[in-house]
């Protein structure tokens, strides 16, 4: 699932380059690959391009999360010495990459079966009712986009979001509704487990690696 | 049952830090350069000797796997470990990259050694950016203490690591997509042949391992294939394996077992047992969403290793168990699966990207019931002209679990249909 996007559409900038701060990046990530194989970067800086607009976004009166302008795309290409079609061809092919302005805080819902066998369907279902808005849909105040996905891989924490770059697992509809709350008010919440359960651990205890937890303070 | 003495992941679940110091102190990175001076021959052979099959759903002998990297290509060789983990139901290579990120690093060197690369790139699912975080500290952390780059530990092997993060697509996975997506393009499969072995990342000869794979190296050489050989069913379902057991148990967890496990023991020892007792059991997905669905009955004394459950018709594939009570809509659950590989089919293939929408449809048809009993062989019929007609294995995974469903849960599938009929006939 993916925002639909325009790249004739008036919310694109006219240009983009990348900060100093990105640009010592993009240096580092192109310099993992070998001399003349500079394309293989496109997926580093298109993540960095979208990371620079997310920080822009933060900041703005009205917030947004992070996105990439064709702009980007065509700087990219001028960066690695691509045809642009290249570079738009990855961009539209993995689903991590936002094409259209999001809110400051994606919220992806993990709908797969082992998270909809846990609750994933009540899971969507508060965060529509809560935030008054359907999946793919932004709030007024630009602070939540919704969207189901498929599977994150923590499927024994389901079920689970990722917001941003975070997973937040063991999740039930009054955790859900909390979290927003409190993303909303401005405040951090904890990563990962929102059961207080020590990572992909049997939440009522070790069954294995027993000196281990009892050096850890475990059990 | 698995002893805590034999387990590899002594830090599964994070009791202590991933760096490099308390790695140490588990036991990584001890004696490494002493193992590349005893040859790579004496690698392969202990690999071999170890019967470890690859991890990451094929289970393909890992030991021969490397030897077929040419000796003397003339070409650059890599090492490729792939950590994009996006099978449903699967999150053990998460915590290998996230709680013992220098196993796989130390992995790396060796198992590249052994092929006579001098390069890995680790791919990371972009998802997982905490996990790759964790990962990259890791690795400078290791370049640091002279276990990576020029004389890597002393070994007088050089060895560069690097990691790449992909952005969200289920065929990376597919070692040549991964390949693909690797050289910055769109992840889609290439025929075989070639290879990787002989044309891989940039033409050259390249092995794609999975995470758990390369993660468990180097204690099996420090503790002697015959060690790791001695685990498991029998001299082909060897050692230990990392499973994922979700869904309706009363506690989901990530464990390490021996290979072979009774299923029930796995489910009753370390998950609490399945929701309302044993009894309440419908199903299970025994290794990732891509293996056909077992009911109660095969489930009730199988074991989990690559043989037995090829035998009962489905497979071992990552060993990511989704349990299903007696609660479940299980013609859903599968729906949700067509739903899956619909999205994920890279498009490259008609059989794949038609088919897996038509399997999607007709799924959700038969989820109300709204549909024929002819269909039920009709959709049957769709999944053999997906199945074994397209480049790479997507397409049978797409057909698979349907057909598990097919062959299981018939009778279900037309009690729907027949209510279906039946309150339409009443509306009339």
């Amino acid at each position: 699932m993916r925002k639909p996007f325009d790249l004739e559409a008036d919310y694109q900038p006219k240009d983009f380059a990348f900060t100093p701060k990105y640009k010592k990046k993009t240096a580092e990530i192109i310099a993992n690959y070998p001399k003349g194989r500079q394309q293989s970067a496109v997926m580093g800086l298109l993540d960095l391009a979208q990371r620079q607009v997310g920080d822009e976004g933060a900041k703005a009166d009205k917030p947004y999360g992070g996105w990439i302008p064709k702009a980007a795309m065509d700087h990219i290409a001028e960066v690695l010495s691509m045809p642009p079609m290249k570079v738009y061809e990855v961009a539209t092919f993995y689903s991590m990459y936002n094409l259209a302005p999001v809110g400051k805080y994606l919220v992806q819902i993990c709908g797969t079966s082992p998270c909809w066998l846990c609750g994933a369907a009540k899971i969507k279902k508060v965060c529509e009712d809560h935030l008054g808005i359907k999946l793919l849909e932004t709030t007024e105040d630009g602070l939540f986009t919704l969207m189901e996905v498929e599977c994150l891989g923590a499927c024994v924490n389901a079920p689970m979001v990722q917001i941003n770059d975070d997973y937040y697992e063991d999740l039930n509809e009054e955790i859900m509704i909390k979290m927003l709350d409190q993303l909303k008010a401005g405040k951090k919440i904890t990563v990962g487990s929102q059961t207080g359960r020590k990572t992909s651990m049997a939440a009522s205890g070790p069954t294995s690696l027993m000196e281990e937890a009892k050096k850890a303070k475990v059990i | 049952m698995l002893q805590d003495k034999d387990r590899i992941y002594t830090n599964l679940y994070g009791f202590e830090s991933f760096s490099l110091k308390d790695a140490q102190k588990r036991g990584d990175w001890d004696k490494t350069g002493s193992f590349v001076k005893k040859g790579a021959d004496w690698i392969i052979n202990e690999m071999k000797a170890s019967g470890l099959r690859g991890r990451g759903g094929a289970g393909f002998p890992t030991g021969l796997k490397w030897s077929f990297m040419p000796k003397d290509s003339g070409k650059p060789h890599y090492l490729v470990i792939n950590a994009d983990e996006s099978e449903p139901g699967t999150c053990k290579d998460r915590d290998i990259l996230r709680h013992e990120p220098h196993k796989l690093i130390e992995g790396a060197l060796l198992a590249g050694y052994a092929m006579g690369a001098h390069a890995a790139y680790i791919y990371v699912r972009g998802e997982f950016y905490n996990e790759a975080s964790s990962l990259m500290i890791a690795v400078k952390e290791a370049y640091e203490a002279g276990l990576l780059g020029k004389n890597a530990a002393k070994s007088g092997w050089d060895f560069d690591v690097y990691v790449h993060r992909g952005a969200g697509a289920y065929i990376c996975g597919e070692e040549t997509a991964l390949i693909e997506s690797l050289e910055g393009k769109k992840g889609q499969p290439r025929n075989k042949p070639p290879f990787p072995a002989m044309a891989g990342l940039y033409s050259c000869p390249t092995t794609v391992n999975n995470v758990e794979t390369i993660a468990s190296v180097p204690t099996i050489l420090r503790r002697g294939g015959a060690w790791f050989a001695g685990l498991g069913s029998d001299e082909k379902n060897t050692g230990t394996k990392l499973f994922c057991i979700s869904g309706h148990v009363e506690n989901p967890c990530n464990v390490e077992e021996e290979m072979g496990i009774p299923l029930k023991t796995l489910i009753e020892t370390h998950c609490g047992g399945v929701k309302g007792g044993w009894d309440n059991l419908l199903a299970i997905i025994p290794g990732g969403s891509s293996t056909p669905l077992l009911p109660k009955d095969v489930c009730d004394d199988i074991k989990m290793d690559f043989d037995s459950l090829r035998g009962a018709g489905s497979g071992l594939g990552t060993a990511g168990v989704i349990v299903m009570d007696k609660s479940t809509d299980i013609v859903y659950a599968i729906a949700r699966l067509s739903m899956f590989y619909m999205h994920e089919s890279c498009g490259q293939c008609t059989p794949c990207r038609e088919g897996s929408g038509w399997l999607w449809r007709m799924m959700m048809r038969m989820v109300d019931g709204n549909a024929t009993l002819e269909e039920i062989d009709q959709l049957w019929d769709v999944t053999k002209e997906i199945e074994g007609q397209t480049i790479c294995a997507l397409g049978d995974a797409a057909a698979w679990p349907v057909q598990g469903l097919i062959r299981h849960f018939r009778p279900e599938l037309e009690a729907r249909i027949m209510h279906y009929r039946k309150q339409a006939a009443c509306a009339a």
